[in-house]
This record gives structure tokens, sequence and C-alpha cells, in this order.
């Protein structure tokens, strides 16, 4: 097998503790936010002020990691100066990147820092070449996360047919994984990801407990009732259970991860860039572990290539901190397109 | 960070918490605004986090050895509550050996809270500026220990 170049490891930062862990267990780049809503994580008490900020940036970059800045919301209206300032300050620290979703501030950010490396974050959701192609060509976008919705043959076509480097998601909670395009924390709560920076913000989420069981709320709308000892899920509209047809199941997304462990050598075969771990919402804890787990299985691939398997002592650290506790192969083994 | 020891998953036997719940409980809540104090005076705790809990009531609760911390946050300290208020504005609930695994950051907390081992109740979003705020602690670097390494 020619040896193929070994994907970047791109793991969550929601804080310096999480920096730091990510760093100290191999992931050779990061990706964080401001505490506002510029990014797609934009939760109570979470993420970096200038303070952390600076010192993040100091302690990735002096080990020789990368930094990603998310700024991955879509300027809301009167408010446009709020995201080219979230624009301007990143380039200023000397990121190593942005990820950005909106046009106008790719536009933005393309001709005021020509010097500045963009992404097209996930919430951009750019499915095929042509878009990929697109973000290329208007804004020397260098590289492309794509949406958790395409199978891997799909994801293959696209790396085929751009130049552009494309990141995939490689572990972590899942959703409808329309990405960019949701619309179902809006229909409850009138705000979302791409506007106020949080989906299913927990100001909305009820969590009721009564003799025997938990129901989960968000703004009212009953999204699910757990007994005592069934495992709990994000209290998203995706992730509920609800009555059609006189049945009661998770008529949209049953809670669960993706974990790719398993085709890891297709995704360095086809020509993946870089895997992303979900979770900036997560502990210090989550980000140690899950780091660690996919820097061992990396530097695997990178030792045996044709003689890697999955150990299952990598499975058993990752199944730990899974949402839902099963993880899936998700839209990348699907048959069906 | 490399755990040199590694805190099981254990319950304590019932009759633990039976005594314990006839025990005083002020010492908990003592010890606990203590501590968390003495964070806040090593400036470990960020200040817009700690502006978000002005006022509002708090209820720890250790299942299985049956003892409870209230307290609350008023005028940059926090403070013991002496009578437990009907409906703290957040209540966190687990075993012990939950919460040692939660402080040693052996275990994220929503891993705890999807496998049932932790129940949060009260005002959600004032529960996730806790749980970042406990996240975003850089404790301080104990000298002597190696560091941990890629």
């Amino acid at each position: 097998m020619q040896r193929q170049k070994l994907p970047e490891l791109i793991c969550p930062a929601g804080s310096l503790p999480a920096l730091k862990a990510a760093v100290d267990n191999g992931a050779d780049a990061v990706y964080l936010g401001y505490k506002n809503d510029t990014n797609a994580r934009n939760f109570a008490g979470l993420n970096f002020d200038e303070k952390t900020l600076g010192e993040g940036v100091r302690y990735a970059q002096s080990r020789g990691r990368h930094v990603l800045m998310a700024i991955n919301t879509f300027p809301q209206p009167g408010r446009e100066a709020d995201w080219q300032r979230a624009v301007d300050g990143a380039a200023a620290l000397g990121v190593d990147a942005v990820i950005l979703a909106d046009v106008g501030l790719l536009d933005y950010a393309s001709r005021r820092h020509p010097d500045l490396r963009l992404h097209l974050s996930v919430q951009g959701s750019a499915t095929s070449y042509e878009a990929v192609n697109f973000a290329q060509r208007e804004f020397g976008v260098r590289r492309a996360v794509l949406p958790r919705v395409l199978t891997l043959a799909q994801v293959e076509h696209v790396i085929r047919n751009t130049t552009v480097e494309i990141e995939v998601f490689g572990f972590g909670s899942l959703c409808v994984m329309n990405e960019g395009r949701c619309w179902l924390s809006s229909y409850a709560t009138g705000e979302s990801p791409n506007t106020v920076g949080a989906c299913s913000p927990a100001k909305y989420v009820k969590w009721e407990k009564s003799p025997g069981q938990m129901t989960t709320r968000l703004n009212g709308v009953l999204i699910d009732r757990f007994g005592d000892d069934e495992p709990a899920g994000y209290p998203t509209l995706c992730k509920g259970r609800f009555e059609v047809n006189g049945e009661t199941y998770y008529a949209l997304e049953e809670p669960t991860s993706l974990n790719v462990l398993e085709i890891l050598p297709e995704i360095a075969r086809i020509g993946v860039a870089a895997i992303k771990v979900e979770g900036r919402q997560r502990s210090p804890a989550y980000v140690t572990q899950v780091t660690r787990t996919l820097r061992a299985a990396l530097d695997a691939l990178a030792r045996e290539s044709e003689r890697y398997h999955v150990k299952p002592a990598w499975q058993a650290e990752l199944a730990k901190v899974s949402e839902g506790n099963q993880a899936t192969l998700g839209a990348y083994n699907r048959p069906w397109r | 960070m490399r755990q040199a020891f590694s805190i099981p998953r254990f319950q304590l036997p019932a009759f633990v918490s039976a005594i314990g719940t006839r025990l005083p409980q002020w010492p908990h809540a003592l010890a606990l605004t203590a501590a968390l104090n003495a964070a806040a005076r090593m400036k470990l705790l960020p200040q817009d986090s700690l502006a978000t809990l002005e006022g509002r009531s708090f209820l720890v609760e250790v299942l299985d050895t049956g003892g409870t911390a209230c307290f609350t946050y008023r005028a940059g300290f926090f403070r013991p509550l002496f009578g437990a208020p009907a409906t703290p504005d957040l209540a966190f609930r687990a075993n012990l050996s939950a919460f040692l695994q939660l402080l040693t950051r052996q275990e994220d907390p929503d891993t705890l809270f999807f496998n049932r081992e932790l129940s949060i109740e009260g005002d959600t979003e004032l529960g996730l500026v806790v749980k970042n705020m406990l996240d975003a602690i850089e404790w301080p670097k104990l000298p002597g220990l190696p560091r941990p390494h890629h």
C-alpha cells in the first residue's frame, strides 16, 4: 500500500484546560471560539476571553500545534460589525486559520486579511465539490469541513474533484446532521446554532424529576421521558421520542455517537486531510479520553498500515463517553444516498 | 493528563447513608463554601461566571454518604445556607464515587449525566454555567510531579 499522508487530528477546546488536554494528548490542532454568539457553541460559561485565548494560542503554537478559530454563526442584521471584529481579532492574535460559514464574512476576511487561512465551516453546508470549489474560487478557502450526511464514497468523490483540503468528522455526538440548514431548534425556541450559536439553548430546557422518571421539555415541548435506569440524551428535538401513528419512538434520530475507528484506513486512503472531534461543550476529561484514543489509532495506522486493526481498549474508551452509549459509522457506510 | 491512579465506580453500603443523614449537615456546607471561596480568591473561577451565581441557591447531595450541602453566592462570597431551601435553584446529586471522578477530571459530567449517575435539577442554564466554570478551573500545578506529555 502506498503510504498515505496521515489525516490531522483536530480536537475541541471549550476551555483552557480542555485545550491543554488536547495538546498534551496528541491533537495536531485545536478549534475554539470567543465567549459570544460568533460561534456555534455559544453556551453559558464556555469558551475563551482575550486572556485565556492568548494563553491558549501560546500553549498550542509553542508546542508546534495549530489553533483554528471558529467564527461560524451567521452575522445578524445590523450587527455585522461584531462578526468582522471577531475575524480581525483572530487575525491579530495569529491563529492558524479561521473557520467561517457565512459568505459575506468569507468575503470580508479574504479582502481584509488576504494572508489569513480560511476554512469553510460545516455550518456552511457544502456537500458537493461544486460548492467547495466555489468557496475556493471566490474566497480562497483552503479547507472545507463536510457535513455528516455524506457516505464515504461521496466524500471520496468530493476529494477527487477539488484541490481544497477536506476535513470530516471522526467522533462525537450525532444529530440529524443537516448542519447549517436545520430548523428544528428554531421551530421549538426561535433560536438556532446559525442565529444565536446554540442548538436548543439551555434556558429553554427543563429536566423534571418525578418518582421513577425524568421528563425533558424544550420550551414546553415534551422531548422525552426516561425511566430511572434509562440513559438520557441531549434535549434536542431531533433526539426526542414522539408518538407517530400510535407508536412512540425516536421518530427522527436515536441518541448516538459517530466513531470512525473501523474505517480509519479508508479515510486515510481517500485523502481526507483532517479528522475532527465534536464536543467543545464537553469537559477536559472527554477531550483527554477521545484525543488520546484517536491519536493512538492514527499512530497505529501510520505504523502498521494494512495490518491496522481496532483495539478493543480504544472502543471501550470511546464507548464510555458516547452519548446514548452506542457508536455508529453514521452516514459513511449507508447503502442509500 | 495521565491518571496515576483511577477512582473505581463504587457505592457505599446503605447503612452509611442511614447514619449520614442523621448527622448535622452544616459542616459539609461550611467545608464546601470555604473551598469555593479559596478558589475564587485564587482567581481560579472566572468573574463573569461568578456574577451569574449571585443570589442563587445550590444544593449538593452525596447520595451514598447521606451528606448534603446548601449554599448561596452573595456579594463576592459563597455562604452556607443553614436551612435547606424547598426548591434550590440548582441541585447536584450523585454517589461519592461519581463526585470524586468529576473533581479529578477522570469522568466527563455529560457522560455521568447521560448514564444517570449524576442528577442535575433546577435551572438548566445555571447548571451549565457551574459545569463550565468547574471545567475551566486551571488547577495549580504541583511541583515535583512529572508533566504529562505526548
